[in-house]
């Protein structure tokens, strides 16, 4: 890239300059060494604070569908069943699960185990996140790079490595999609914009790798092939349309989607689902104006104006026809063809509407205000900054950036968990603002100081590689104006030797005129350089206080030292070890992955929410009485049940907080269970103004089963009241487990007891004809129906 | 649990009747047993049994020899059998280990097992010795209800022989049995008996022809840990730049009263002097001194209860595995430490280099009942040999960790039934060339050095086809 102005310069200068470029280039590498160094360490401060460990709920799933991988290979895998979750139905995991972050922690453990470094597979997954991140945070300087240069990737580089927001997902033990998602996600786009840049069929066919390792790893991969066909026809309808573009597009369409439908769990979405419509729509518009361009460029300008009208009544009616069929097709759908999820981002009203399920997880709210600023803190102010920087000028790789961050803000703003997706945007945009500033301020430093100001003429041409690129870049868009129908290579090197020798020297004119005053743009400098440290504070703040909690652990720090809460753990290890192996544990099915992973215990519901029906049979049994609740849980095999409760040590997230929830998806199936019964006056308490509906509940009765008995008083410190019911026996359950800190209790149903058989024999040896007990007793047992 | 038991029963009746049986075949009644003591130790849930004979030499040929005899039941639960000779006389009495192998003898009456004390030196006849005799039997108390709640305390069942089981006549027997608190329920009487306060005594007892039998019961109460360690896995790994890496794996479970119904978390905090008085919830693991990096962790992650106090004799881990173990509950855990290897790696005359290390649990007074100890030599070494003061089984693996090429040789010892008595050094020798300690780092180097290589090698081939 240098090469086109070294030819400019004398020959002395041309031996310093490529001394210069030398040494630039050995001082980038060794910034983004450290930055992908930078990016790992600050995801560690959870195992340093705390310690090796797989973290949340997902990723123990993760960690599960590993440990089997590894253990029996990749063809079991594909074909695994798993019939320790969802009991009675099980789950086909090979076909169900994205496959990615699995196979790739398991290559990674095949690969060191081969070479005889004997991780454990925990290790292996606990520090894949972090890897990743170091690796995305590389992929962002690659695509800034390509967008602004090299000054702006490594400054985006530096934000990627260290903003809140992705930390939040990828500190080590977070082993979940989203860590190597992210990576996957700024990649392909880094390699789209490569393709665009170049034209390289190499790049497109990169592309479409990378766009394949993605649908792999995350299903927001909807993501890139919503968004890069919106360019397309953005470039389209801005009349910069080129083969380039036609390059970059067409290819990763047709090899994308073939290569999509190859991961089971996407399979024939690929192309029946409105996710991937507008691909596909937009394929259709970019040959269609490929052929225009094309036959423009055959035909004299007379016929070509005869030709469209021709073609212009003729396709209209065509296309009209085609368009009816395809609305007709997914209108005929019940979902119009969307997922609940896809479509609650549309419409962010859909879930709390209509899915329960989906409202319910915290994750899937709109986020608040401060939420942004502590996810990408001053990003946020630098964003509209890096907008107008990528508008000038406007290439097809900055109007890319301008898009995706647009997007992404308006993902963010539907659900929390998409943040993730505006974290790498606002970077990129930030990454290019705070580069532009810093090449402004420093510029006009260096014309203005004395000692310099000699040959600031020279300097000024290539202060930092950033403006040398972007200047490339202007001139490329320059160029690719004027050749757009000479695709030959050669004559484009020439041409852009051409265009550069006078643009070089206007520009060197023009930065004069930009000088801004000396003390203005050193104040400016010192301010910038604070904002940054800010930035860096916040995120390592955020690092090592808020996002590095492993969730299974909890500590508080009190007067006399440190409390840890291992009491999830410690539930977990009892069911492990001293109930039978194919016992069934009921429990909300935020705790089904970890039973499964942790207890190597059946469950009924777990964090794969596919089965709403069974969530609501388990949430009915939660908010029904003590012998109804039975009798659902009796049908189902359970032998376990598993409540948690923070009422005596004041941890919020319990299931009494959940319980509404629990109440609503239940009520959704089986109406006879109804929200109002459970609040008194529209608010949900658990004091004595609490509805006896409440007070007789079985999650009431399991949380506070002789909850009395520890103060006297049976205060609950997280809803800060007495409880209404303080004494009561269970009839159907007893307690075999509690935790140390009352976090975990477990029951055991009782078994059924001996008086109904005896009634059953009584009544066959008194009448021998009647078996309509025996039926009775079915019925009674199943609550749906 | 239930066949052996009842096959003991029927056996102990059997041999009952083997009172009135006299063995004329065996040469063995040149000996007999002037006075015998022996005291049974209830207080744990390892039975130690300490016998004193005095021997004297009725034949005419001398003795070199002294057989013990157990009946079958008992042998398969007997951790290890010792025997010590005094020598001198009154004051200047000095203790000698004998050696003792266990025996089958032909003719043995119903099945009874024989272990052979062989005698430093033949007694002669009309001489007379006295042996000691310390004996430990694991799982022989039998918990009596099987099943009990909470807030029960734990009874167990002793079975035994009121008379001391010898090949030989016996002039003078006392058999004392001393159980944890004087809360005995019963005991079998076989005049004379004397119980006063954690002792009951039975005899003496005159001149009781050869394998004299006489049933008794004893039902007490037991709290103590039940701890026994069903797998054991030992590895210590040597390195010789300078760490000896041990880790150990337990699967341990409660062997006492298996707990019955509730276990109600409200009750056992606020009256722990009534509620699971027969659990337990630390262990105490006695650790070498000079032990770093000590990690207790399980499959699912680090366990955050356990202390650890370092002196310079000692060290001392206290472990609370994650939850109370009441009868019949399981846990496992894996305990890992770093030591220094200048403690234990010592070199022998014959260029032959030694670790010596100690063989059995760190857990204070529990029974393991299989212990695999694995021994990782460095890459390289060579003629490894354990030498271990008890028998063992023992095998050799390749075990392949960090970049090795050829893989390192484990010694693998095996024991059953193993009781702190077996925390003995033992010492395993192998040849080692401190050369191979720089293969892994000239392997790095060397693959370093080839990418760099192959890195300036790229850089200036021009791979393009075009000019």
């Amino acid at each position: 890239m240098a090469a086109t102005e070294t030819s400019t310069a004398t020959v002395p200068t041309l031996y310093t300059n490529t001394l210069r470029n030398a040494f630039g280039g050995v001082l980038s590498f060794f910034i983004l060494l450290l930055i992908g160094v930078l990016a790992f360490s600050i995801r560690l401060f959870s195992v340093i604070k705390y310690e090796s460990v797989i973290h949340e709920f997902d990723p123990y799933f993760n960690y599960r569908v590993t440990q089997f991988l590894t253990k029996n290979g990749i063809y079991e895998f594909w074909n695994w069943f798993d019939d320790r979750t969802w009991y009675p139905l099980g789950r086909v995991i090979g076909g169900t699960v994205y496959p990615g972050l699995t196979l790739t922690a398991g290559t990674i453990w095949w690969l060191l185990n081969s070479l005889n470094i004997p991780l454990s597979v925990e290790t292996v997954c606990v520090f894949t996140a972090p890897i990743f991140s170091a690796f995305a945070s590389w992929a962002a300087y690659l695509l800034t790079k390509e967008v602004k240069g090299a000054g702006a990737g490594l400054t985006a580089a530096a934000l990627l490595a260290m903003v809140p927001s992705y930390i939040s997902r990828s500190v080590a033990g977070s082993y979940d999609n989203e860590a190597v998602a992210i990576f996957a996600l700024i990649f392909t786009f880094y390699l789209y914009i490569k393709t665009l840049n170049t034209g390289s069929l190499f790049y497109a066919t990169l592309n479409s790798i990378a766009y394949f390792y993605m649908v792999c790893s995350w299903g927001g991969y909807t993501f890139i092939i919503n968004l890069i066909p919106m360019h397309v026809l953005l470039c389209i309808v801005t009349g910069r349309y080129s083969s380039r573009l036609y390059i970059a597009y067409a290819p990763l369409v047709v090899l994308g989607t073939l290569l999509a439908a190859l991961v089971p769990v996407v399979g024939f979405n690929a192309v029946m689902t409105s996710e991937h419509f507008a691909s596909f729509l937009v394929f259709i518009i970019i040959h269609v104006v490929a052929l225009v361009y094309y036959i423009k460029g055959i035909l004299s300008p007379k016929m070509f104006k005869v030709a469209v009208t021709l073609v212009v009544s003729a396709g209209l009616a065509v296309c009209l026809a085609m368009i009816a069929v395809l609305i007709a097709l997914v209108a005929s759908s019940p979902t119009k063809g969307w997922s609940g999820r896809s479509l609650s981002l549309l419409d962010p009203t859909y879930a709390s509407k209509y899915i329960p399920i989906i409202a319910s997880v915290s994750e899937h709210q709109p986020p608040t205000w401060p939420s942004y600023f502590m996810d990408i803190n001053v990003l946020a102010f630098l964003v509209p900054a890096g907008i107008i920087a990528c508008f000038l000028p406007l290439s097809d790789a900055s109007s890319f950036v301008v898009l995706y961050i647009a997007t992404s803000v308006y993902f963010s703003g539907v659900m929390v968990r998409l943040m993730l997706v505006l974290a790498p945007a606002a970077c990129i945009t930030s990454g290019i603002a705070l580069s532009q500033a810093f090449d402004v301020f420093t510029r006009s430093i260096k014309f203005q100081l004395p000692g310099v100001s000699s040959n600031a003429e020279v300097d000024a041409g290539e202060t930092s590689s950033a403006t040398a690129e972007a200047q490339n870049n202007v001139v490329k868009t320059e160029k690719t104006e004027t050749s757009k129908d000479r695709p030959s290579r050669k004559s484009k090197k020439k041409e852009r030797e051409h265009v550069e020798k006078p643009s070089t020297k206007a520009k060197a004119e023009k930065k004069r005129l930009l000088a801004l005053p000396l003390e203005a743009s050193f104040i400016s400098l010192l301010l910038l350089v604070l904002l940054g440290a800010f930035y860096v504070v916040h995120c390592v703040w955020a690092a090592a206080e808020a996002y590095s909690a492993p969730s299974i652990v909890l500590t508080s720090h009190s007067h006399d030292g440190l409390h840890v809460f291992d009491d999830f753990r410690e539930a977990y290890a009892w069911l492990r070890h001293n109930t039978d192996v194919d016992d069934k544990v009921a429990s909300w099915w935020d705790y089904g992955y970890q039973t499964t992973a942790m207890a190597n215990r059946t469950v009924i519901v777990d964090n794969n929410t596919w089965n709403n029906t069974h969530i609501a049979t388990v949430g009915t049994a939660m908010s029904s009485p003590e012998k109804a609740a039975w009798e659902i849980f009796h049908s189902l095999d359970v032998k376990y049940v598993l409540v948690v409760f923070g009422g005596l040590v004041g941890y919020p997230s319990d299931d009494i907080n959940k319980f509404l929830w629990m109440v609503r998806i239940g009520g959704g199936v089986f109406p006879h269970i109804k929200e109002p019964d459970y609040l008194r006056d529209g608010q949900y308490r658990i004091d004595s103004q609490a509805t006896p509906t409440m007070l007789n509940c079985l999650m009431y009765k399991l949380s506070y089963y002789r909850f009395v008995e520890t103060d006297g008083k049976g205060f609950d410190r997280v809803r800060r009241t007495e409880i209404g019911k303080k004494y009561f026996k269970l009839s159907h359950f007893e307690e075999v487990f509690t935790t140390h800190h009352w976090m975990v209790r477990i029951y055991k149903l009782k078994p059924p007891k001996n008086r109904i058989r005896g009634k059953t024999k009584k009544s066959k040896s008194k009448t021998s004809s009647t078996s309509s007990p025996r039926k009775s007793g079915t019925k009674k047992k199943n609550p749906w129906h | 649990m239930e066949t052996p038991i009842r096959s003991r029963e029927t056996l102990s009746l059997t041999l009952f009747s083997l009172l009135f049986f006299i063995c004329k075949s065996s040469p063995l009644h040149h000996l007999l047993i002037s006075n015998a003591e022996r005291r049974i130790d209830l207080s744990s849930h390892i039975v130690k049994v300490y016998l004193t004979l005095k021997i004297e030499n009725a034949g005419s040929t001398p003795a070199s020899e002294v057989l013990l005899a157990f009946p079958p039941a008992q042998v398969d639960h007997l951790a290890t059998v010792e025997a010590l000779a005094t020598k001198g006389k009154r004051k200047k009495t000095t203790l000698v280990h004998l050696e003792v192998k266990p025996t089958e003898l032909p003719d043995a009456p119903n099945d009874a097992k024989y272990f052979t004390i062989y005698l430093a030196s033949p007694l002669n006849s009309g001489e007379s010795t006295t042996l000691e005799v310390l004996y430990m039997l694991t799982h022989s108390l039998e918990p009596f209800p099987a099943e009990i709640a909470q807030s029960e305390s734990q009874l167990v069942f002793y079975r035994d022989n009121a008379l001391i089981l010898l090949p030989y006549h016996v002039r003078q027997q006392t058999t004392f049995i001393k159980t944890p608190s004087n809360k005995v329920e019963s005991f079998t009487r076989v005049e004379p008996t004397n119980r006063a306060g954690t002792e009951i005594k039975y005899g003496p007892y005159e001149d009781r022809p050869p394998y004299s039998f006489s049933p008794i019961l004893v039902h007490f109460e037991n709290n103590s840990p039940f701890a026994v360690v069903e797998e054991l896995v030992r590895e210590v790994e040597i390195s010789h730049w300078g760490n000896l890496q041990v880790t150990e794996q337990y699967t341990l479970v409660h062997a006492g009263a298996r707990h019955k119904g509730v276990f109600s978390r409200v009750d056992y905090q606020s009256r722990p002097s009534l509620n699971g008085v027969s659990s337990f919830r630390y262990l105490l693991a006695r650790l070498p001194p000079r032990v770093h990096s000590v990690y207790y962790r399980d499959e699912i992650g680090n366990i955050s209860s356990s202390h650890l106090r370092t002196d310079s004799r000692k060290s001392e881990l206290e472990i609370e595995p994650r939850y109370p173990l009441f009868g019949g509950w399981k846990a496992t855990f894996v305990i890992g430490y770093g030591l220094p290897l200048q403690d234990f790696l010592f070199e022998s005359s014959n260029d032959k280099r030694y670790l010596n290390f100690t063989f059995g649990c760190p857990l204070l007074e529990t029974v393991v009942d299989k212990l695999t100890f694995k021994v990782v030599l460095p890459e390289g070494s060579k003629d490894p040999s354990a030498v271990v003061p008890f028998p063992v089984e023992q095998h050799l693996e390749t075990k392949y960790s960090y970049l090795d090429v050829v893989g390192r040789t484990v010694v693998v010892l095996e024991k059953k039934n193993v009781v702190p008595v077996h925390n003995t050094h033992f010492q395993v020798y192998y040849t080692f060339k401190p050369i191979f300690m720089l293969a892994e780092p000239m392997m790095l180097a060397s693959a370093f050095f080839l990418f760099f290589v192959a890195c300036v090698a790229y850089l200036h081939i021009d791979l393009s086809i075009r000019k």
